[in-house]
């Protein structure tokens, strides 16, 4: 059966409580004994003195989507996972809040390990977003992935 | 053919529009390159890909009647 992509953003920062309540709701799944999680936070740098408040996220969402979902079955074709989750945000995420969310589920650790990194990984390569930077002086620059 | 084009990020500050159609005689993504490189020179020295049908794609595509996006560096998370 072809499953339906899956909308992943969010508008503005994921909220610790959301993160809490992802994560509850997966109590009732107990084949899973392992989960991991990668929390993307936005950093506060600095470029010629001037430090990084927030950075506004945009993206070609069709394509997002598509590559969201490309990128959802190949990691369940990789690894043995239970379950799997991707948040990122649109809009504006000020420094110090998350951006992406990552979750992945596995009976066994060894397979969560593998495939939150390959998760992340793709998704920093493959999803169009675009981040641009905002310093507190109204100024901005567009981020690059390192 | 009347083509939708759309710039993203640091692409649309270039072009000043997100979206725009284009009427375009030519065959290849090349051509409509520079085509767009003529009314925006800037854009030529920019980092970017294409993307249609929700794919990157080279320069020599061949055009149909449809939408391309120029996509500047992904900097997602």
């Amino acid at each position: 059966m072809e499953k339906k992509p899956k909308n992943v953003f969010i508008e503005g920062a994921i909220s610790s409580e959301f993160i809490g309540t992802s994560i509850a709701k997966h109590q009732s799944k107990t084949s899973i004994g392992a989960h991991n999680i990668f929390l993307g936070q936005v950093r506060a740098d600095k470029s010629n003195g001037k430090s990084i408040s927030a950075i506004e996220y945009t993206a070609y969402e069709d394509m997002a989507i598509a590559k969201f979902h490309e990128i959802r079955e190949a990691t369940f074709e990789k690894f043995n996972l239970t379950c799997m989750h991707i948040y990122h945000s649109l809009g504006l995420v000020k420094s110090g809040e998350i951006c992406l969310f990552v979750f992945v589920s596995s009976p066994r650790r060894k397979e969560v390990f593998k495939a939150l990194e390959y998760v992340v990984e793709e998704i920093k390569a493959k999803v169009p977003v675009f981040g641009k930077e905002l310093f507190e002086d109204n100024s901005h620059q567009w981020k690059v992935n390192t | 053919m009347l083509l939708n084009i759309k710039y993203f990020g640091l692409l649309s500050e270039i072009t000043g529009c997100h979206e725009e159609a284009i009427d375009f005689n030519g065959s290849t993504l090349y051509e409509l390159m520079d085509l767009v490189f003529e009314k925006y020179p800037e854009l030529e020295r920019k980092d970017f890909q294409l993307a249609h049908n929700n794919e990157i794609v080279s320069g020599d595509m061949k055009l149909i009647n449809n939408e391309i996006a120029f996509l500047p560096p992904f900097s997602g998370g």
